[in-house]
Protein backbone atom coordinates (compact mmCIF):
# COMPACT_ATOMS: atom_id res chain seq x y z
CA UNK A 1 0.00 0.00 0.00
CA UNK A 2 1.30 3.44 -1.12
CA UNK A 3 1.97 6.34 1.18
CA UNK A 4 -0.96 9.28 0.86
CA UNK A 5 0.77 12.37 0.48
CA UNK A 6 -2.65 14.32 -0.02
CA UNK A 7 -5.95 13.12 1.60
CA UNK A 8 -9.17 14.77 0.90
CA UNK A 9 -12.50 14.14 2.62
CA UNK A 10 -16.12 15.46 2.83
CA UNK A 11 -14.49 19.16 0.58
CA UNK A 12 -17.05 21.56 0.17
CA UNK A 13 -16.23 25.28 -1.50
CA UNK A 14 -18.05 27.99 -2.58
CA UNK A 15 -18.04 31.45 -3.90
CA UNK A 16 -20.10 33.39 -2.15
CA UNK A 17 -23.74 32.10 -1.57
CA UNK A 18 -23.05 29.67 -4.86
CA UNK A 19 -21.98 26.54 -3.71
CA UNK A 20 -19.37 24.48 -6.07
CA UNK A 21 -18.15 21.23 -4.38
CA UNK A 22 -20.39 19.46 -2.07
CA UNK A 23 -18.13 17.32 -0.20
CA UNK A 24 -15.74 15.40 -2.69
CA UNK A 25 -12.94 12.56 -1.17
CA UNK A 26 -10.09 12.02 -2.73
CA UNK A 27 -6.50 11.02 -2.16
CA UNK A 28 -3.41 11.33 -3.94
CA UNK A 29 -0.45 9.10 -3.63
CA UNK A 30 3.28 9.80 -2.98
CA UNK A 31 4.86 9.49 -6.51
CA UNK A 32 1.41 9.21 -8.38
CA UNK A 33 0.21 10.98 -11.25
CA UNK A 34 -3.60 11.22 -10.35
CA UNK A 35 -5.75 12.90 -12.51
CA UNK A 36 -9.16 14.60 -12.10
CA UNK A 37 -11.15 14.85 -15.36
CA UNK A 38 -14.19 16.97 -15.78
CA UNK A 39 -16.63 19.06 -17.78
CA UNK A 40 -16.22 23.03 -17.78
CA UNK A 41 -18.21 24.26 -14.23
CA UNK A 42 -17.68 20.80 -12.42
CA UNK A 43 -15.18 21.81 -9.98
CA UNK A 44 -12.09 21.17 -11.28
CA UNK A 45 -10.34 24.60 -10.76
CA UNK A 46 -11.77 25.01 -7.42
CA UNK A 47 -10.85 21.99 -6.32
CA UNK A 48 -7.05 23.20 -6.68
CA UNK A 49 -7.65 26.42 -5.50
CA UNK A 50 -9.29 25.06 -2.45
CA UNK A 51 -5.74 23.12 -1.87
CA UNK A 52 -4.32 26.53 -1.82
CA UNK A 53 -6.29 28.06 0.77
CA UNK A 54 -7.67 30.59 -2.18
CA UNK A 55 -11.49 29.73 -1.51
CA UNK A 56 -13.97 29.24 1.32
CA UNK A 57 -13.95 25.82 2.34
CA UNK A 58 -15.42 23.42 4.85
CA UNK A 59 -14.02 20.14 5.09
CA UNK A 60 -10.69 18.55 5.41
CA UNK A 61 -7.21 18.54 3.67
CA UNK A 62 -4.61 16.68 4.95
CA UNK A 63 -1.12 17.56 3.84
CA UNK A 64 1.50 14.61 4.98
CA UNK A 65 -0.65 14.27 7.84
CA UNK A 66 -1.28 17.63 8.66
CA UNK A 67 -4.64 19.82 8.53
CA UNK A 68 -4.26 22.65 6.35
CA UNK A 69 -7.65 23.67 5.30
CA UNK A 70 -7.61 27.06 7.24
CA UNK A 71 -3.97 28.13 6.40
CA UNK A 72 -2.39 30.93 4.28
CA UNK A 73 -1.84 30.62 0.70
CA UNK A 74 1.58 31.64 1.29
CA UNK A 75 2.05 29.06 4.06
CA UNK A 76 0.67 25.86 2.01
CA UNK A 77 3.53 27.07 -0.63
CA UNK A 78 5.81 26.05 2.41
CA UNK A 79 5.03 23.26 3.44
CA UNK A 80 5.49 21.97 -0.21
CA UNK A 81 2.56 22.66 -2.28
CA UNK A 82 3.18 24.31 -5.63
CA UNK A 83 -0.23 25.28 -7.89
CA UNK A 84 0.47 25.92 -12.02
CA UNK A 85 -3.05 27.66 -12.24
CA UNK A 86 -5.07 28.35 -14.93
CA UNK A 87 -3.73 30.65 -17.92
CA UNK A 88 -0.22 29.96 -17.27
CA UNK A 89 -0.21 32.16 -13.81
CA UNK A 90 3.47 33.53 -14.84
CA UNK A 91 4.88 36.96 -14.41
CA UNK A 92 4.94 38.95 -17.95
CA UNK A 93 6.52 42.01 -16.66
CA UNK A 94 9.59 39.52 -15.28
CA UNK A 95 12.50 38.10 -17.45
CA UNK A 96 12.38 34.18 -17.69
CA UNK A 97 14.95 33.70 -14.85
CA UNK A 98 13.62 36.43 -12.77
CA UNK A 99 9.93 34.09 -12.89
CA UNK A 100 12.26 31.34 -11.94
CA UNK A 101 13.42 32.92 -9.14
CA UNK A 102 10.17 34.42 -7.85
CA UNK A 103 9.36 30.22 -8.00
CA UNK A 104 11.93 29.78 -5.23
CA UNK A 105 10.75 32.65 -2.96
CA UNK A 106 10.12 29.88 0.24
CA UNK A 107 13.48 28.02 -0.27
CA UNK A 108 16.58 29.47 2.01
CA UNK A 109 19.19 27.45 0.65
CA UNK A 110 22.52 28.13 -2.22
CA UNK A 111 21.34 26.13 -4.91
CA UNK A 112 18.70 28.66 -6.41
CA UNK A 113 20.89 29.55 -9.22
CA UNK A 114 22.17 25.67 -10.29
CA UNK A 115 18.18 24.64 -10.06
CA UNK A 116 17.71 28.12 -12.34
CA UNK A 117 19.85 26.30 -14.64
CA UNK A 118 19.06 23.07 -13.89
CA UNK A 119 15.33 23.66 -15.49
CA UNK A 120 16.50 25.77 -18.48
CA UNK A 121 18.69 22.67 -19.14
CA UNK A 122 15.43 20.84 -18.84
CA UNK A 123 13.35 23.05 -20.87
CA UNK A 124 16.23 24.81 -23.22
CA UNK A 125 13.41 26.99 -25.05
CA UNK A 126 13.55 28.71 -21.72
CA UNK A 127 17.10 28.52 -22.21
CA UNK A 128 17.50 30.44 -25.56
CA UNK A 129 14.73 33.10 -23.53
CA UNK A 130 16.27 33.25 -20.60
CA UNK A 131 16.21 37.43 -20.49
CA UNK A 132 13.42 37.88 -22.29
CA UNK A 133 9.78 39.19 -20.63
CA UNK A 134 7.81 36.14 -20.11
CA UNK A 135 4.60 38.21 -21.46
CA UNK A 136 6.73 37.85 -24.73
CA UNK A 137 6.79 33.98 -24.52
CA UNK A 138 4.12 32.13 -26.56
CA UNK A 139 1.84 30.22 -24.89
CA UNK A 140 3.44 26.58 -25.19
CA UNK A 141 6.84 28.24 -23.53
CA UNK A 142 4.76 30.48 -21.07
CA UNK A 143 2.84 26.98 -19.63
CA UNK A 144 6.40 25.15 -19.60
CA UNK A 145 7.67 28.53 -17.55
CA UNK A 146 5.04 27.88 -15.27
CA UNK A 147 5.46 24.27 -14.69
CA UNK A 148 9.71 25.20 -14.23
CA UNK A 149 8.77 27.92 -11.44
CA UNK A 150 6.49 25.83 -9.93
CA UNK A 151 9.36 23.26 -9.59
CA UNK A 152 11.61 25.74 -8.47
CA UNK A 153 10.08 25.73 -4.78
CA UNK A 154 11.49 22.29 -4.92
CA UNK A 155 7.57 20.98 -4.05
CA UNK A 156 6.23 17.71 -2.32
CA UNK A 157 3.20 17.80 -4.53
CA UNK A 158 2.89 19.91 -8.44
CA UNK A 159 -0.88 20.93 -9.16
CA UNK A 160 -1.52 21.28 -12.69
CA UNK A 161 -4.57 22.94 -13.66
CA UNK A 162 -5.53 22.23 -17.63
CA UNK A 163 -2.15 22.31 -18.39
CA UNK A 164 -3.28 21.37 -22.20
CA UNK A 165 -5.68 24.32 -22.32
CA UNK A 166 -4.77 26.71 -25.50
CA UNK A 167 -2.05 24.94 -26.46
CA UNK A 168 -1.55 23.37 -30.25
CA UNK A 169 -2.15 19.42 -29.89
CA UNK A 170 1.85 18.71 -30.53
CA UNK A 171 2.71 21.22 -28.22
CA UNK A 172 -0.09 19.46 -25.78
CA UNK A 173 1.55 15.73 -26.42
CA UNK A 174 5.06 17.47 -25.83
CA UNK A 175 4.41 18.90 -22.38
CA UNK A 176 2.70 15.68 -20.93
CA UNK A 177 5.72 13.68 -22.08
CA UNK A 178 7.94 16.04 -20.15
CA UNK A 179 5.24 16.22 -16.91
CA UNK A 180 5.97 12.62 -17.25
CA UNK A 181 9.41 12.83 -17.43
CA UNK A 182 9.46 15.00 -14.36
CA UNK A 183 7.19 12.34 -12.21
CA UNK A 184 9.45 10.04 -13.44
CA UNK A 185 12.93 11.17 -12.89
CA UNK A 186 12.23 13.86 -9.78
CA UNK A 187 9.73 11.30 -7.75
CA UNK A 188 7.04 14.32 -8.57
CA UNK A 189 3.90 13.46 -7.19
CA UNK A 190 1.53 15.34 -9.42
CA UNK A 191 -2.39 16.33 -9.42
CA UNK A 192 -3.70 17.39 -12.77
CA UNK A 193 -7.01 18.59 -13.80
CA UNK A 194 -7.96 18.27 -17.64
CA UNK A 195 -10.28 18.40 -20.09
CA UNK A 196 -7.93 16.17 -22.35
CA UNK A 197 -9.07 12.79 -20.88
CA UNK A 198 -6.90 11.32 -23.87
CA UNK A 199 -3.90 12.76 -22.60
CA UNK A 200 -4.05 12.69 -19.18
CA UNK A 201 -5.21 9.38 -18.55
CA UNK A 202 -1.89 8.14 -20.45
CA UNK A 203 0.05 9.59 -18.04
CA UNK A 204 -2.30 8.80 -14.76
CA UNK A 205 -1.90 6.41 -12.02
CA UNK A 206 -5.11 7.06 -10.74
CA UNK A 207 -7.85 9.24 -12.15
CA UNK A 208 -11.27 10.64 -11.18
CA UNK A 209 -14.54 12.55 -12.56
CA UNK A 210 -15.92 14.78 -11.43
CA UNK A 211 -18.82 15.88 -12.20
CA UNK A 212 -21.37 18.74 -11.05
CA UNK A 213 -19.33 19.16 -7.66
CA UNK A 214 -19.11 15.40 -6.69
CA UNK A 215 -16.81 12.98 -7.30
CA UNK A 216 -18.76 10.43 -9.69
CA UNK A 217 -16.17 7.48 -10.55
CA UNK A 218 -12.51 7.11 -9.47
CA UNK A 219 -9.83 4.20 -10.07
CA UNK A 220 -6.50 2.90 -12.59
CA UNK A 221 -7.23 4.81 -15.68
CA UNK A 222 -7.40 2.06 -17.69
CA UNK A 223 -10.75 1.01 -15.80
CA UNK A 224 -11.81 5.00 -16.31
CA UNK A 225 -10.97 4.06 -20.35
CA UNK A 226 -12.96 0.87 -19.69
CA UNK A 227 -16.04 2.82 -18.45
CA UNK A 228 -18.78 3.11 -21.58
CA UNK A 229 -19.65 6.25 -19.86
CA UNK A 230 -16.45 7.95 -19.13
CA UNK A 231 -15.80 7.09 -22.86
CA UNK A 232 -18.41 8.90 -24.15
CA UNK A 233 -18.62 11.87 -22.45
CA UNK A 234 -14.61 12.48 -22.13
CA UNK A 235 -13.21 10.42 -24.56
CA UNK A 236 -15.07 11.01 -27.53
CA UNK A 237 -15.45 7.39 -29.03
CA UNK B 1 -9.38 90.64 -34.65
CA UNK B 2 -7.26 88.39 -32.23
CA UNK B 3 -3.69 89.10 -33.42
CA UNK B 4 -0.85 86.28 -31.64
CA UNK B 5 2.68 87.78 -31.00
CA UNK B 6 4.94 85.49 -30.44
CA UNK B 7 8.41 85.86 -29.10
CA UNK B 8 11.00 84.02 -27.12
CA UNK B 9 13.44 85.10 -24.79
CA UNK B 10 16.57 84.66 -25.85
CA UNK B 11 18.68 86.32 -23.25
CA UNK B 12 21.36 83.29 -22.06
CA UNK B 13 21.88 83.86 -18.65
CA UNK B 14 18.22 84.31 -17.92
CA UNK B 15 17.53 81.20 -19.82
CA UNK B 16 20.18 79.04 -17.79
CA UNK B 17 18.58 80.49 -14.67
CA UNK B 18 15.28 79.05 -15.41
CA UNK B 19 17.11 75.70 -16.94
CA UNK B 20 18.47 76.03 -13.46
CA UNK B 21 15.37 76.12 -11.69
CA UNK B 22 13.63 73.56 -13.65
CA UNK B 23 16.06 71.25 -12.73
CA UNK B 24 16.19 72.35 -8.99
CA UNK B 25 12.16 72.36 -9.27
CA UNK B 26 12.02 69.51 -11.11
CA UNK B 27 13.66 66.82 -9.01
CA UNK B 28 11.74 67.33 -6.24
CA UNK B 29 8.72 66.66 -8.53
CA UNK B 30 10.57 63.80 -9.64
CA UNK B 31 11.21 62.71 -6.15
CA UNK B 32 7.60 62.52 -5.39
CA UNK B 33 6.67 61.13 -8.81
CA UNK B 34 8.97 58.22 -7.20
CA UNK B 35 6.73 57.61 -4.14
CA UNK B 36 3.57 57.63 -6.48
CA UNK B 37 5.12 55.17 -8.94
CA UNK B 38 5.83 52.72 -6.33
CA UNK B 39 2.15 52.38 -4.64
CA UNK B 40 1.03 52.68 -8.84
CA UNK B 41 3.48 50.21 -9.79
CA UNK B 42 2.47 47.59 -7.07
CA UNK B 43 -1.45 48.06 -6.32
CA UNK B 44 -2.65 49.82 -9.55
CA UNK B 45 -3.93 52.91 -7.56
CA UNK B 46 -3.14 56.24 -7.31
CA UNK B 47 -2.32 57.68 -4.03
CA UNK B 48 -3.55 60.92 -3.64
CA UNK B 49 -2.53 61.03 0.04
CA UNK B 50 0.72 60.91 -0.88
CA UNK B 51 1.61 64.52 -0.83
CA UNK B 52 -0.05 64.87 2.16
CA UNK B 53 2.05 62.09 3.75
CA UNK B 54 5.03 63.84 2.78
CA UNK B 55 3.49 67.25 4.46
CA UNK B 56 3.21 65.17 7.83
CA UNK B 57 6.55 64.15 7.27
CA UNK B 58 7.71 67.91 6.58
CA UNK B 59 5.95 69.54 9.80
CA UNK B 60 7.14 66.62 12.04
CA UNK B 61 11.10 67.51 10.60
CA UNK B 62 9.94 71.09 11.50
CA UNK B 63 8.81 70.32 14.84
CA UNK B 64 12.38 68.21 15.17
CA UNK B 65 14.67 70.82 14.09
CA UNK B 66 13.37 74.31 14.42
CA UNK B 67 10.76 72.97 17.36
CA UNK B 68 13.52 71.27 19.47
CA UNK B 69 16.85 72.78 17.87
CA UNK B 70 17.54 69.35 16.65
CA UNK B 71 20.06 68.86 13.46
CA UNK B 72 17.79 69.22 10.13
CA UNK B 73 19.64 66.02 8.87
CA UNK B 74 18.21 64.10 12.11
CA UNK B 75 14.96 65.67 12.20
CA UNK B 76 14.43 64.39 8.11
CA UNK B 77 16.16 60.83 9.11
CA UNK B 78 13.55 60.77 12.15
CA UNK B 79 10.58 62.34 10.05
CA UNK B 80 11.56 59.70 7.46
CA UNK B 81 10.78 56.68 9.60
CA UNK B 82 8.23 57.96 11.49
CA UNK B 83 5.97 58.53 8.44
CA UNK B 84 7.25 55.31 7.18
CA UNK B 85 5.91 53.60 10.25
CA UNK B 86 2.63 55.35 10.20
CA UNK B 87 2.27 54.42 6.04
CA UNK B 88 2.60 50.82 7.06
CA UNK B 89 0.22 51.26 9.82
CA UNK B 90 -2.53 52.80 7.34
CA UNK B 91 -1.81 50.10 4.79
CA UNK B 92 -2.52 47.53 7.42
CA UNK B 93 -5.64 49.04 8.71
CA UNK B 94 -7.63 51.35 6.17
CA UNK B 95 -5.87 50.02 2.79
CA UNK B 96 -5.96 45.94 3.23
CA UNK B 97 -9.18 45.21 4.35
CA UNK B 98 -10.38 46.48 0.33
CA UNK B 99 -10.11 44.13 -2.39
CA UNK B 100 -7.16 44.89 -4.19
CA UNK B 101 -8.52 44.71 -7.37
CA UNK B 102 -10.97 46.92 -7.14
CA UNK B 103 -8.93 50.04 -7.59
CA UNK B 104 -11.92 53.01 -7.43
CA UNK B 105 -13.26 52.46 -3.53
CA UNK B 106 -9.14 52.49 -2.90
CA UNK B 107 -8.67 56.34 -4.75
CA UNK B 108 -11.57 57.01 -2.91
CA UNK B 109 -9.85 56.26 0.20
CA UNK B 110 -6.74 57.79 -0.41
CA UNK B 111 -8.41 61.16 -1.24
CA UNK B 112 -10.13 60.79 2.20
CA UNK B 113 -6.54 60.04 4.02
CA UNK B 114 -5.25 63.17 1.86
CA UNK B 115 -8.41 65.29 3.88
CA UNK B 116 -7.73 63.57 6.95
CA UNK B 117 -4.05 64.63 7.02
CA UNK B 118 -4.66 67.96 5.85
CA UNK B 119 -6.96 68.68 8.74
CA UNK B 120 -4.71 66.66 11.12
CA UNK B 121 -1.42 68.67 10.24
CA UNK B 122 -3.81 71.84 9.94
CA UNK B 123 -4.81 71.74 13.61
CA UNK B 124 -1.41 70.26 14.78
CA UNK B 125 0.70 73.05 13.86
CA UNK B 126 -1.80 75.61 12.57
CA UNK B 127 -2.02 77.62 9.67
CA UNK B 128 0.65 80.28 10.17
CA UNK B 129 3.37 80.26 7.78
CA UNK B 130 6.34 78.21 8.67
CA UNK B 131 10.05 77.64 6.97
CA UNK B 132 11.98 74.28 7.09
CA UNK B 133 15.97 74.79 7.21
CA UNK B 134 17.53 73.42 3.97
CA UNK B 135 19.39 70.08 4.54
CA UNK B 136 22.26 71.47 2.23
CA UNK B 137 25.22 74.42 2.45
CA UNK B 138 23.61 77.70 1.90
CA UNK B 139 25.15 79.63 -1.02
CA UNK B 140 26.46 78.97 -4.61
CA UNK B 141 28.47 76.51 -6.52
CA UNK B 142 28.78 79.08 -9.10
CA UNK B 143 26.85 82.09 -10.41
CA UNK B 144 26.80 83.59 -14.01
CA UNK B 145 24.62 87.21 -13.66
CA UNK B 146 21.12 86.42 -12.62
CA UNK B 147 22.03 82.45 -13.16
CA UNK B 148 23.10 80.95 -9.83
CA UNK B 149 23.27 77.07 -9.00
CA UNK B 150 22.94 77.02 -5.46
CA UNK B 151 24.63 74.22 -3.60
CA UNK B 152 20.96 72.94 -2.45
CA UNK B 153 19.78 72.74 -5.73
CA UNK B 154 22.74 70.80 -6.84
CA UNK B 155 22.18 68.62 -3.53
CA UNK B 156 18.79 68.01 -4.73
CA UNK B 157 19.33 67.09 -7.69
CA UNK B 158 21.94 64.76 -6.89
CA UNK B 159 19.80 62.85 -3.82
CA UNK B 160 17.17 62.80 -6.26
CA UNK B 161 19.19 60.23 -8.38
CA UNK B 162 20.63 58.41 -5.60
CA UNK B 163 17.36 57.64 -4.37
CA UNK B 164 16.27 56.40 -7.77
CA UNK B 165 19.53 54.26 -7.93
CA UNK B 166 18.68 53.16 -4.45
CA UNK B 167 15.42 51.94 -5.29
CA UNK B 168 16.55 50.41 -9.09
CA UNK B 169 18.80 48.57 -7.01
CA UNK B 170 16.31 47.22 -4.33
CA UNK B 171 13.86 46.12 -7.08
CA UNK B 172 16.27 44.53 -8.85
CA UNK B 173 18.68 42.80 -6.34
CA UNK B 174 17.10 42.26 -3.05
CA UNK B 175 14.24 39.62 -2.00
CA UNK B 176 11.99 41.97 -1.16
CA UNK B 177 12.43 43.73 -4.50
CA UNK B 178 11.72 40.54 -6.32
CA UNK B 179 8.51 39.89 -4.33
CA UNK B 180 7.66 43.60 -5.03
CA UNK B 181 8.30 43.37 -8.92
CA UNK B 182 6.29 39.81 -8.76
CA UNK B 183 3.02 41.55 -6.56
CA UNK B 184 2.83 44.49 -9.14
CA UNK B 185 3.36 41.77 -11.90
CA UNK B 186 0.80 39.21 -11.13
CA UNK B 187 -0.89 38.93 -7.47
CA UNK B 188 -2.45 35.51 -7.37
CA UNK B 189 0.92 33.90 -9.01
CA UNK B 190 2.82 36.10 -6.61
CA UNK B 191 0.80 34.31 -3.55
CA UNK B 192 1.15 30.70 -5.19
CA UNK B 193 5.25 31.24 -4.94
CA UNK B 194 4.63 31.97 -1.48
CA UNK B 195 4.81 35.67 -1.23
CA UNK B 196 3.26 37.71 1.56
CA UNK B 197 1.25 40.00 -0.74
CA UNK B 198 0.24 41.97 2.51
CA UNK B 199 3.16 42.58 3.81
CA UNK B 200 5.00 43.29 0.42
CA UNK B 201 1.76 46.03 -0.26
CA UNK B 202 2.85 47.22 3.20
CA UNK B 203 6.63 47.52 2.47
CA UNK B 204 5.68 49.44 -0.82
CA UNK B 205 3.39 51.93 1.11
CA UNK B 206 6.28 52.48 3.89
CA UNK B 207 8.85 52.86 1.19
CA UNK B 208 6.75 55.38 -0.91
CA UNK B 209 6.01 57.12 2.15
CA UNK B 210 9.39 57.83 3.19
CA UNK B 211 10.52 58.62 -0.37
CA UNK B 212 7.46 60.96 -0.32
CA UNK B 213 9.24 62.84 2.94
CA UNK B 214 12.59 62.97 1.65
CA UNK B 215 11.24 64.77 -1.56
CA UNK B 216 9.36 67.31 0.52
CA UNK B 217 12.50 67.79 3.14
CA UNK B 218 14.15 68.58 -0.51
CA UNK B 219 11.53 70.66 -2.01
CA UNK B 220 9.79 72.44 0.81
CA UNK B 221 13.10 74.59 1.64
CA UNK B 222 13.40 75.97 -2.12
CA UNK B 223 9.54 77.36 -2.12
CA UNK B 224 10.47 79.19 0.97
CA UNK B 225 7.67 78.53 2.95
CA UNK B 226 6.09 75.97 4.66
CA UNK B 227 1.95 75.98 5.49
CA UNK B 228 -0.20 73.00 5.02
CA UNK B 229 -1.26 73.30 1.34
CA UNK B 230 1.97 73.24 0.33
CA UNK B 231 2.09 69.94 -1.23
CA UNK B 232 -1.00 71.01 -2.96
CA UNK B 233 0.24 71.70 -6.41
CA UNK B 234 3.30 69.85 -5.98
CA UNK B 235 1.33 66.65 -6.03
CA UNK B 236 -0.19 68.14 -9.36
CA UNK B 237 3.22 68.29 -11.06
CA UNK B 238 4.23 65.00 -9.43
CA UNK B 239 1.33 63.06 -10.94
CA UNK B 240 2.11 64.78 -14.54
CA UNK B 241 5.45 63.92 -14.43
CA UNK B 242 4.81 60.37 -12.83
CA UNK B 243 2.27 60.50 -15.80
CA UNK B 244 4.10 61.76 -18.32
CA UNK B 245 7.40 59.41 -17.61
CA UNK B 246 5.33 56.35 -17.45
CA UNK B 247 3.21 55.46 -14.58
CA UNK B 248 5.02 52.25 -13.59
CA UNK B 249 8.55 52.65 -14.41
CA UNK B 250 11.00 54.49 -11.24
CA UNK B 251 13.16 55.74 -14.04
CA UNK B 252 10.50 57.37 -15.71
CA UNK B 253 8.97 59.09 -12.71
CA UNK B 254 12.69 61.03 -11.65
CA UNK B 255 13.01 61.69 -15.33
CA UNK B 256 9.62 63.15 -15.56
CA UNK B 257 9.29 65.41 -12.84
CA UNK B 258 12.23 66.71 -13.89
CA UNK B 259 11.10 67.78 -17.51
CA UNK B 260 7.79 69.24 -16.01
CA UNK B 261 10.20 71.98 -13.70
CA UNK B 262 11.63 72.26 -17.20
CA UNK B 263 8.71 72.75 -19.13
CA UNK B 264 7.31 74.92 -16.20
CA UNK B 265 10.33 76.87 -16.28
CA UNK B 266 11.68 77.37 -19.36
CA UNK B 267 9.18 76.97 -22.02
CA UNK B 268 6.16 78.50 -19.85
CA UNK B 269 8.20 81.55 -18.75
CA UNK B 270 9.92 81.94 -22.34
CA UNK B 271 7.23 82.12 -24.45
CA UNK B 272 5.71 85.36 -24.00
CA UNK B 273 2.30 84.49 -25.23
CA UNK B 274 1.61 82.53 -22.85
CA UNK B 275 1.00 84.06 -19.34
CA UNK B 276 2.88 83.26 -16.39
CA UNK B 277 -0.44 82.75 -13.99
CA UNK B 278 -1.39 79.85 -16.36
CA UNK B 279 2.34 77.85 -16.15
CA UNK B 280 0.47 75.26 -14.25
CA UNK B 281 -1.63 74.62 -16.95
CA UNK B 282 -0.01 74.83 -20.01
CA UNK B 283 3.01 72.68 -18.03
CA UNK B 284 -0.13 70.19 -17.83
CA UNK B 285 -1.23 71.01 -21.35
CA UNK B 286 1.99 70.02 -22.86
CA UNK B 287 1.78 67.00 -20.97
CA UNK B 288 -1.42 65.64 -22.22
CA UNK B 289 0.25 66.39 -25.81
CA UNK B 290 2.97 63.86 -24.72
CA UNK B 291 0.27 61.24 -23.31
CA UNK B 292 -1.71 61.48 -26.78
CA UNK B 293 1.31 60.60 -29.12
CA UNK B 294 2.54 57.76 -26.07
CA UNK B 295 -0.11 56.75 -23.71
CA UNK B 296 1.95 54.61 -21.58
CA UNK B 297 4.56 57.46 -20.93
CA UNK B 298 8.24 57.94 -22.12
CA UNK B 299 9.44 54.76 -20.33
CA UNK B 300 6.11 53.02 -19.23
CA UNK B 301 5.47 49.50 -20.49
CA UNK B 302 2.76 49.08 -22.17
CA UNK B 303 0.68 46.20 -22.09
CA UNK B 304 1.27 43.93 -24.38
CA UNK B 305 0.65 40.39 -23.86
CA UNK B 306 0.81 36.96 -25.67
CA UNK B 307 -1.66 34.32 -24.80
Amino acid sequence: MSEALLHVSDLEAAYGAVKVLHGIDFTVNVGDISVVLGANGAGKTTTLRAICGQVHTSGSIAFHGAEIIHEATADIVRRGIAHVPQGRGTFPELSVTDNLEAGAFVRKDSEINDDIEKWLEIFPVLGERRGQLAGSLSGGEQQMLAVARAMMSRPRLLLLDEPSLGLAPIIIEDLFGRLAAINADEGMTMLIVEQNANLALAVASHAYVLEAGTIAISGEPEVLSGDEAVRRAYLGY
Amino acid sequence: MFLLAVSIDTDPELLLARVLDGLRFGSGYGALALALVMIYKATGVLNFAQGELALLGIYIAWAFSVGWGWPIIVAVILAIFITATLAAGIERTIIRPFDPSNHLPLVIVTLGLFLAINSFVAVTWTTDLKALPSMFPSGNVFAVGVAHLTWSGLGMFITVFAMLGAVTLLLNRTKIGLAFRAVSSNIESAELVGIKVGQTLQFGWALAAAIGTLAGALLVPELQVLDPNVMLSTLVFAFAGAALGGLDSPKGAVIGGILVGLIRNVVVQSVSFIPSELSVGAAVFVILLVLLVKPSGLFGSSKVVRV
